[in-house]
């Protein structure tokens, strides 16, 4: 069966959520370009939204069209040929609301998994559950006669473990988006020994035609960019506890997510990251590696006490910050959460004890922002790594650790076999993480 | 044919260009409305002129506020900037992005009229209001409509692309497109000195090098990228056109006038295609009838104002004005005869692609700058103004090449 004949029935698994959205709304771009396509003039495209909730399918209706709006504006270009013949379309206004219109077309949110019973391909998006995901992925096997295959977006679990419990045949692959998938650039793609190649061809189309760039991962619990972060975050619980010989618990907090945002120039702190991703979403993850990563213990104490406390972290609908191991503000941290007070405390009554003792920022730093819109970024990064180098300052210091610390965690992907090149960990960091820089470098 | 009165400009204003590129910009918060642009700076020329009181007649330029803003009937908005302006004859002028120098042209034909001593010129636009995306359906309405459909989704900057593909195809394309990045250099660095301009905060290193980026068809045009192209811009300029007496009246010293001396418009037929597509013929005609008006050579201008809503425009322009023979254009500016060093400094704020380029306000924009230069008024953006040469000009374009107003100007 061909590409386009492959697409012509879809559906996504937990499509309402914060990444069944995105994939959703990309695989209803695709097909909608297919369905413009002359060759496909007398195929149907259908694209099933299946989720629990009829209140979490209307809303994902809203966010679908306005990411259709979006996605016309900055493709107008194109668009206009693409509508070339409809003469009632002149403005670019009308073209944009044409297409609009005809991308949801395609999609029929429904709540009944039978909906999939005739799809060609299943996108899974549901939450980290291996159990559920099994039971899903293997009922819609069970009951569809066209072989699908499945395409699942979990960071952490094996896809190996989940052919063998969904008895799929090796036809399931594994394709992690980053969060937005609409917007992110990045995929990671795992296949196993029974992954049948045709799925692979498949989605290295898919990935191209959406715009999107992928690295193969081995597929081993975590994938490069959990297996990375997860172990980030284990690192940066283990120098909170090594400053708590000198300083307060929030204190410790606030300065190590201070250095892994500020001193290493990255979008946000370690601590800022896993409120952005959830507390208990970190923990799912952790806990799903555990059993796969026997040499490590994939545990954080930190994350355990933050949800026995009901502090979760995560994000409002809107897009918002809820509070974790922070609180925020305007999205900006205000507050710690102190596990034994357990309340928050204000950044404003230690922040510049903190700040003192961390020291100034070397000579020729610039914020994340600034220095990813550099057009010398490599030059200003080599003058500010060297100035962190000779730095005696403890925050200098204290980042450097966690540089040999990032890089460590980097090579050590590629050592056992989790990731196949050290550019592929690169590029997780820098596309999926948005770094400036990746972990391989020549900075220090 | 000479003007039968003399004619002065006084009190010029521009309030800030508003719009990508100001820190004080941010496209999801509250900005100034129309009605505010207009009052300040038709208030800002009033307090320079003795009030209200000595006002006869007020022209506002503004090319399309009805779709932007939803409003039309602008004329009645002159007693809003000052009560005293009520039941004094105003008017409203269009004429797409060459609307600013038909205001003036307007004001300029009252005074001869002997119907005006003292007309109120304000230009304004404000087109932040939509996308950048809509906003190329908005001034499409600069073309014929019924090119619309087989136009460009970005309208305008693909008529210009056009006019650039066939320029490179006659001239060559290395040449020219390191003339275009020479241009955007310059005007930037006009902009640089100008507080008012749009690009006044522009930090860019490497300006010429960021300006030869090459051109993205799938997401813009064929032949030309965003830096060759002027930004969407809100703003307002204000300038007072008087008379001998309108001069008394206000009491203000010739020292702080410039003398309008040359007036030249021209239109072409805005359903036909250019005669030419590497020339800016309807440019040409008009600023030789502004020359013959003002009975002075090109050699004598001590600057010029052109109108550079794409960088191939400026080169072409050049060439229309007579400076270069065509396809030479960009010897011109590559020689750095028009940096504000040069022979003949050129957009001395910048111009349409430094300082912005609010439709309706640019032809106003433009004869401030030429009234700040004359009368030394011009700050950091100060050129030297040669005692030999005391004339200067602007050049005005709407549409492609189809509305022109060109004005020559000399110190008093």
């Amino acid at each position: 069966m061909k590409y386009e004949e492959k697409l012509e029935n879809v559906t996504v698994l937990g499509a309402a959520g914060k990444m069944g959205s995105g994939i959703l709304f990309l695989t209803a771009t695709e097909m909608t370009r297919q369905k413009f396509l002359p060759v496909n003039k007398n195929r149907e495209f259908v694209l099933y939204a299946l989720d629990t909730s009829h209140k979490a399918l209307s809303n994902l209706t809203t966010y679908i069209r306005e990411q259709a709006w979006k996605f016309a504006e900055k493709n107008i270009v194109i668009l206009r040929k693409t509508y070339q013949d409809r003469a009632d379309l002149i403005d670019n206004e009308q073209i944009i609301r044409q297409y609009a219109q005809d991308l949801l077309g395609i999609i029929r949110p429904v709540t009944r998994i039978e909906s999939a019973f005739d799809s060609n391909i299943i996108f899974e998006a549901i939450s980290e559950n291996p159990d559920l995901k099994v039971e899903l992925m293997s009922t819609i096997n069970k009951n569809n006669r066209n072989k699908p295959w499945f395409f699942t977006n979990t960071s952490a679990i094996p896809i190996s473990w989940l052919d063998e419990q969904a008895q799929l045949n090796g036809r399931i692959m594994g394709v992690h988006f980053y969060n937005p998938p609409a917007v992110q650039k990045l995929l990671e793609v795992v296949k196993t020994e029974n992954t049948r190649p045709e799925l692979s061809y498949f989605v290295t189309d898919y990935i191209k035609n959406t715009g999107k760039i992928f690295v193969f991962a081995y597929d081993v619990a975590g994938f490069i960019g959990n297996g990375y972060f997860m172990r980030d975050i284990l690192f940066a619980e283990k120098m909170v506890n090594e400053l708590q010989e000198d300083f307060s618990y929030v204190q410790s907090v606030y300065m190590v997510n201070k250095i892994s945002q500020d001193f290493l120039i990255r979008p946000m702190g370690t601590f800022q990251l896993v409120d952005y991703v959830g507390i208990d979403v970190v923990q799912f993850i952790m806990s799903v590696m555990k059993p796969h990563v026997s040499k490590e213990n994939i545990h954080s104490p930190l994350v355990d006490q933050h949800l026995h406390e009901l502090v979760k972290g995560g994000q409002y609908p809107e897009g918002s910050q809820k509070n974790g191991i922070f609180k925020y503000e305007k999205g900006q941290i205000a507050a710690v959460y102190d596990l034994r007070k357990k309340r928050y405390i204000p950044v404003s009554e230690f922040r510049e004890e903190c700040d003192e003792y961390l020291g100034a920022l070397p000579a020729d730093w610039q914020p994340w922002r600034k220095i990813t819109r550099n057009p010398e970024k490599d030059e200003t990064l080599k003058k500010y790594f060297e100035n962190l180098r000779l730095s005696k300052k403890p925050g200098a210091q204290l980042a450097r650790e966690y540089l040999i610390k990032f890089r460590e965690i980097a090579s050590d992907l590629v050592k056992n076999k989790v990731a196949f090149k050290f550019d592929d960990v690169n590029a997780v960091l820098i596309y999926g993480f948005h770094h400036a820089y990746g972990p391989i470098n020549d900075y220090l | 044919m000479k003007l039968r009165r003399k004619v002065y400009m006084v009190a010029g204003y521009n309030t800030i260009s508003m719009g990508t590129g100001r820190s004080e910009f941010h496209p999801k918060k509250p900005r100034p409305g129309l009605q505010d642009y207009i009052k300040e700076a038709g208030e800002n020329v009033l307090s320079h002129i003795g009030g209200a009181k000595n006002v006869d007649e007020c022209v506002i330029a503004n090319f399309i506020a009805s779709r932007y803003n939803k409003q039309a009937n602008l004329a009645a908005f002159f007693p809003y900037i000052d009560p005293e302006l009520t039941y004094k004859p105003c008017v409203r002028v269009e004429g797409a992005c060459a609307t600013g120098g038909l205001g003036l042209a307007t004001g300029i034909k009252s005074v001869l009229a002997e119907t005006a001593d003292v007309v109120l010129v304000v230009g304004v636009e404000v087109q932040n209001s939509v996308k950048a995306v809509y906003g190329a359906d908005i001034l499409a309405a600069a073309g014929w409509y019924k090119e619309r459909k087989d136009g460009h989704a970005h309208f305008f900057p693909g008529k210009f692309s056009d006019r650039a593909g066939a320029y490179f195809k006659k001239y060559g394309r290395e040449k020219t497109r390191q003339a275009m990045a020479r241009w955007y250099y310059n005007a930037i660095e006009n902009a640089r000195l100008c507080p008012t301009a749009q690009e006044f905060e522009n930090q860019q290193k490497k300006l010429e090098e960021l300006a030869l980026t090459e051109p993205n068809p799938r997401m813009f045009v064929d032949h030309l990228n965003v830096y060759d192209c002027s930004k969407v811009s809100d703003g307002a300029s204000a300038i007072a056109i008087v008379s001998e007496e309108g001069l008394k009246r206000c009491g203000i010293s010739k020292n702080d006038a410039i003398e309008v001396v040359g007036l030249g418009q021209a239109e072409y037929d805005l359903t036909k295609a250019p005669e030419d597509p590497v020339r800016l013929i309807t440019t040409e005609v008009a600023v030789k009838k502004a020359l013959v008006m003002a009975g002075i050579t090109r050699d004598q201008l001590a600057t010029v104002e052109c109108h550079d809503c794409f960088t191939i425009a400026a080169i072409m322009a050049i060439e229309a004005m007579g400076f270069a023979q065509p396809g030479e254009g960009s010897d011109f500016i590559l020689a750095g005869h028009t940096s504000r060093k040069g022979r003949i400094p050129f957009n001395t704020t910048g111009g349409l692609i430094g300082w912005g380029h609010p439709t309706g306000a640019t032809g106003v924009h433009q004869a401030v700058t030429i009234w700040e230069q004359l009368t030394e008024k011009a700050g950091n953006s100060q050129v030297k103004i040669p005692a030999g040469k005391p004339y200067a000009m602007s050049v005005n374009m709407g549409g492609d090449d189809k509305t022109l107003v060109s004005l020559v100007y000399k110190k008093c």
